[in-house]
């Protein structure tokens, strides 16, 4: 067997050793009547025939046949340089463990502080944890923060244009705690663009421990917080916002605009979309709420030379040793995602960081153009945004709105190689003439012109012949 | 004596050799007509961007040095007790990183993914014949959230049959400290069952504390001691007649592959942690996988979506929720890399390549303790499974801690230190079945090393270790004073 | 190892000493000594009120966390602030510079209940391996 480091030999001796006849003798604690069943499994394959295997599964995934796909929604294909995978792809960290001998793991846990730090300057924030597993689950950790830290508020208040999965993730997290959940105006209806800022204030109520909106929101649309924190702080709330941490870049940080805890989905620093993950949830707060904060944290400290160094600190707010008082039972972090953040964000530079989400901005607007001009389609106008904003502020991501059901023009479209982007009635069923278009650095103004060209001969088509099946999701 | 040295010294955070100007990554200009930003909107200069400034030349010594400061699989013994630190096979990484996969997107159309769909459902299916189980969700993110995702199946269980009287989970006091925090997370209250003599659970104990507000146990099978419950079947009986169901926490499944099925034995649900038992890489802390597996009763409440075949235009595989889904646990379906890792690890082993991994972990084990007993004392002394207990502190005036700090002397990465909380001072050593014999034995030697200086010269424990790049780190001030990012 | 015999002591390892009106509480010589270094100190607001076997606070060190418990019912009328800069008071001189809160207790006769120094120092010999 490949992976197992004996011999027949060396078991021999081993038994000898142990004054056993056989290895089955080692086993005489499990119940008798259940030992040794036979398992039903594919026989065991060699390295090329599960090569074989996978090739042909692979090329049965889109992404394994070349079409050329605009579908974000939450994660997003962006440009990835080289050395991530060849630097986070080195053994010495991607088989190490949790750093609990500090000493013999000073690589994995300077990366965590060296992520710590550059995302606390991404966000503007205080403190980052070593992430989460994804944007997700980051914030519904926050939401249980948010409940922790403000005495005797038991309610929490999400945006609508919160990604539709997260709210669901929200609540598997939540409904056993007893922390009920607001949702404000979803924007369920066709066309609609979610809360105002008004609406979402209006719901923060005396139990109100936290407001979570998202930033770029799920529809893509950039909120204008400005001002927005006090308000919610006038209110005895805590301000969450949950951000694409490539817009951070351009925009005003969350930490700037007042946000006592900030999450993210880490997937666009550097980390293939992988059908659904792993990815990183990154998490950072005020530093006055550290403590309640959930998760590993890397610190400073010296050695006995007094030399620099990194531990793992704050540990008692963990499982391992708070056990049913910990802040949560978070116990492996997204650690190799992380490094390759780390990686991405150190190679991008500030420069690098900010290029790329201007191009996105760049991109996504001459998308948005092109598309807009096809008869019959527009892109959703953008509602009143809290603040005095101007409509229509998006980033990388917006919605297009198609004469034909947008089944069928995705459906059209793939046959000539490009998936313009999410049916928006996967989430929200009465949307079905929309479409969630991503537009990123990563997309040259060919591919650009080429989604433009498919989605208009696409409702061209779908105009003249009725479609030819049922709604795909 | 002291024969490994880590290669090179540490180098500075990368903010401290940043250079104003100086680049990795350069993007091409922009080709699209100009949309004017929302000047309003932007970072300010107040806030600006400060991320260091470096050359891709600096990127790559910087994390290549710093690998160098890591003890891993790849390079060390790594016995770090229940966390089941084995070979990661590379073809695994290979598989991960394969463009249709690495690049699909997971809202791709179901016509689009039935590649991954396949790999999942397939997943699904040998998990659940290797464990026993009707039915598998591969959602949870890790071990944790497995467990989160098991208690909240449970609890939604007693809530559908309008049973809310239940408000209590017992926990063996042995349990990872993810057990009872879990419990707390999915609004139960933490009942602690103590451990017996042997090391096992007691079962008197937990006979009383069964009763109708009971409304499930958790158990590790084997324990964080290294032990096969051999009462398990008593256990579980004592649970279901109070009306409770059993949860198996399945850390320590990398022992029992083909040995016994947690299925067949009545627990009614449990999670895998593919990172330990199936081999995807540990990542310096994650990411994991934790798929949970069902009995019947519970498979209707697992997390979805799950993957099902029913044959519609779209092709054969597709997503479903099943009928009385606890939800989501995150977004989208599972740490999907990972998936595909475990999925090649168990298709190149096969049903006698699994029971050939577990009678191996188990038997390097049991070699190891019989190795080491005499240098530090094994606190259960009876056949172990894939690991055991010692004792680190029976030399006057050395800790466990000295112990572990010293063996980084000698090349090996310590062993679990202080854990379980039922054996005091422990050291808990976990050898896996990709070690040879020879590696084994040198550690055995390592340790009778350590416990011999122990007597003879306490001090080269006390400054331990002495060969790292860093000597021992002051937790103490890093807690007092805390510094979590860079400081300017 | 100080059993300071002028303060009352409880089973968790908290001590109270009668101060006017006043119970002032911290945790024994014993207690800071399984702990380790302190690092970090977890008390109420002042204000609160609190009865007898409640928790009211945590003292950590880097690898335990122990709740602290009230010896008496009643209210907190002050906390050692200084333990936020300090918590190693807490090891140094866990009678005096390393009290934790003062109490104004309910019902004064819970005190006498509490253990002596010698009942305690008897007690804490039994916690022995």
């Amino acid at each position: 067997m490949a992976y197992i480091g004996n011999t027949d030999a060396d078991r021999r001796i081993m038994l000898d050793r142990l004054g056993l006849s056989s290895v089955d003798d080692l086993f005489t604690d499990i119940p008798a009547e259940h030992r040794f069943p036979e398992l039903e499994l594919p026989p065991a394959q060699t390295e090329l025939e599960l090569l074989r295997d996978i090739e042909s599964l692979a090329a049965q995934n889109a992404a394994g046949s070349g079409m050329l796909s605009f579908v974000g929604a939450g994660v997003y294909r962006h440009f990835i340089p080289a050395i991530v995978s060849y630097l986070s792809g080195r053994g010495e960290f991607a088989t190490a463990y949790t750093p609990y001998q500090a000493e013999a793991s000073q690589g994995t846990v300077q990366t965590i502080f060296e992520y710590q730090s550059m995302v606390a300057d991404l966000l503007g924030m205080d403190v980052v944890n070593a992430s989460h597993y994804d944007g997700s689950t980051a914030v519904a950790e926050a939401a249980i923060m948010a409940v922790r830290s403000t005495r005797g508020r038991s309610r929490v208040v999400l945006s609508g244009t919160l990604h539709p999965e997260y709210i669901q993730v929200t609540r598997t997290y939540l409904k056993p705690q007893g922390i009920a959940i607001d949702v404000v105006d979803p924007p369920e209806a066709a066309g609609a663009t979610g809360p105002t800022s008004e609406s979402l204030l209006a719901a923060i109520g005396d139990d109100t421990a936290c407001l979570i909106v998202q930033n770029p929101d799920f529809l893509g649309r950039y909120v204008d917080l400005r001002g927005f924190a006090d308000e919610v702080h006038a209110r005895g709330a805590l301000l969450v916002v949950h951000v694409d941490p490539i817009a951070t870049a351009l925009f005003t940080s969350p930490g700037a605009l007042g946000a006592d805890i900030v999450t993210g989905e880490g997937q666009p620093l550097g980390i293939p979309l992988s059908y659904g993950g792993p990815y990183l949830g990154i998490f950072a707060a005020r530093k006055e709420l550290v403590r309640k904060m959930p998760g590993r944290l890397a610190g400073q400290t010296t050695d006995t030379t007094g030399a620099r160094g990194f531990v793992l600190t704050l540990n008692t707010r963990e499982q391992h040793i708070r056990r049913d008082k910990a802040t949560s039972n978070i116990c492996t972090n997204q650690g190799l995602m992380a490094l390759r953040a780390t990686i991405y964000l150190a190679a991008m530079g500030p420069k690098g960081l900010t290029e790329a989400a201007r191009l996105c901005y760049q991109n996504a607007h001459h998308a948005a153009r092109l598309l807009a001009q096809i008869p019959g389609c527009s892109v959703l106008p953008g509602a009143t945004s809290p603040g005095a904003a101007p409509a229509d502020v998006f980033f990388k991501e917006f919605v297009l709105r198609t004469p034909v059901p947008a089944a069928d023009v995705i459906e059209r479209a793939a046959d000539a190689g490009v998936i313009p982007g999410l049916a928006l009635d996967r989430y929200y069923p009465k949307r079905t003439h929309e479409i969630l278009i991503a537009v990123t650095e990563a997309y040259s103004r060919a591919d650009i012109e080429r989604l433009a060209d498919a989605v208009r001969d696409a409702v061209t088509k779908s105009a003249d012949a009725p479609a030819r099946k049922e709604a795909v999701r | 004596m002291s024969s490994f040295r880590f290669d090179s010294p540490i180098p500075p955070l990368l903010y401290e050799i940043s250079r104003t100007g100086r680049r990795a990554v350069l993007l091409p200009e922009s080709d699209v007509p100009e949309t004017p930003l929302p000047d309003h909107l932007v970072r300010s200069d107040a806030d600006e961007l400060r991320l260091p400034e470096v050359s891709e030349q600096d990127v790559v010594r910087h994390f290549t040095k710093l690998s160098h400061a890591n003890m891993s699989i790849d390079t060390n013994f790594y016995p770090l007790g229940s966390c089941t630190m084995k070979y990661n096979p590379k073809i695994n990484e290979a598989v991960a990183a394969h463009p249709g996969f690495a690049g699909q997107h997971p809202l791709g159309r179901v016509s689009d993914t039935q590649g991954a769909l396949a790999v999942m459902y397939r997943l699904q299916h040998m998990l659940a014949e290797i464990s026993g189980f009707s039915a598998v969700s591969l959602q949870p993110a890790a071990g944790a959230q497995g467990e989160l995702t098991g208690i909240l199946m449970i609890r939604a269980y007693h809530e559908s049959n309008g049973d809310t009287r239940r408000t209590k989970i017992l926990v063996p006091d042995s349990a990872h400290g993810t057990n009872p925090a879990t419990v707390t997370m999915a609004g139960y209250e933490t009942v602690e069952i103590p451990s017996n003599s042997r090391g096992t659970v007691d079962l008197d104990a937990l006979r009383a504390a069964c009763g109708d507000d009971v409304a499930g146990l958790m158990i590790t099978n084997p324990n964080t001691a290294g032990l096969f419950e051999e009462d398990i079947v008593a256990i579980v009986d004592a649970v279901h007649e109070c009306g409770g169901l059993v949860y198996g926490d399945g850390a320590n499944f990398n022992a029992i592959l083909g040995i016994v099925r947690p299925g067949d034995i009545g627990v009614d649900v449990m999670h895998f942690n593919l990172h330990k038992t199936f081999s995807t890489p540990h990542g310096g802390g994650g990411p994991g996988a934790g798929p949970v597996g069902a009995a019947p009763i519970l498979a209707p409440y697992l997390p979805g979506p799950v993957v099902t075949r029913g044959g519609t235009d779209d092709g054969d595989y597709r997503l479903t929720m099943p009928d009385r889904s606890i939800g989501r646990l995150k977004s989208f379906h599972g740490n999907f890399g990972m998936l595909l890792r475990a999925y090649a690890y168990i298709m190149m082993h096969g049903a006698d390549g699994l029971r050939a991994i577990s009678e191996n972990a188990v038997l390097n084990a049991n070699y190891l303790r019989v190795l080491t007993e005499r240098a530090f004392p094994v606190k259960f002394k009876r056949t172990c499974m894939h690991e055991f207990i010692s004792v680190g502190s029976v030399y006057d005036g050395v800790s466990t801690m000295d112990v572990a700090k010293r063996l980084l002397d000698y090349g090996f990465h310590a062993p679990t230190v202080y854990f379980p909380l039922i054996v005091k001072d422990a050291l808990m050593i976990e050898p896996t079945e990709s070690e040879n014999r020879e590696t084994l034995e040198a550690f055995a030697d390592a340790l009778q090393a350590v416990a011999d200086e122990a007597q003879s010269n306490p001090d080269l424990l006390h400054d331990a270790p002495h060969t790292t790049p860093l000597r021992r780190l002051d937790e103490v001030s890093a807690v007092r004073n805390l510094v979590l990012r860079y400081q300017r | 190892m100080t059993f300071r015999d002028d303060v009352k002591y409880q089973e968790s390892h908290e001590w109270a000493l009668k101060d006017d009106d006043l119970v002032i509480v911290g945790v024994s010589d014993y207690a800071q000594d399984s702990l380790g270094d302190v690092v970090y100190v977890e008390l109420p607001d002042v204000g609160d009120v609190k009865k007898k076997g409640d928790s009211f606070g945590v003292v950590e060190s880097v690898k335990a966390a122990s709740d602290v418990y009230m010896p008496v019912s009643g209210e907190i009328i002050e906390i050692n602030a200084d333990l936020d800069d300090n918590p190693s008071n807490v090891n140094d001189s866990p009678f005096d510079s390393g009290w934790l809160i003062k109490i104004k207790p309910s019902d004064p006769s819970e005190l006498s209940a509490l253990m002596s120094a010698q009942e305690y120092k008897t007690y804490t010999e039994g916690l022995e391996d």
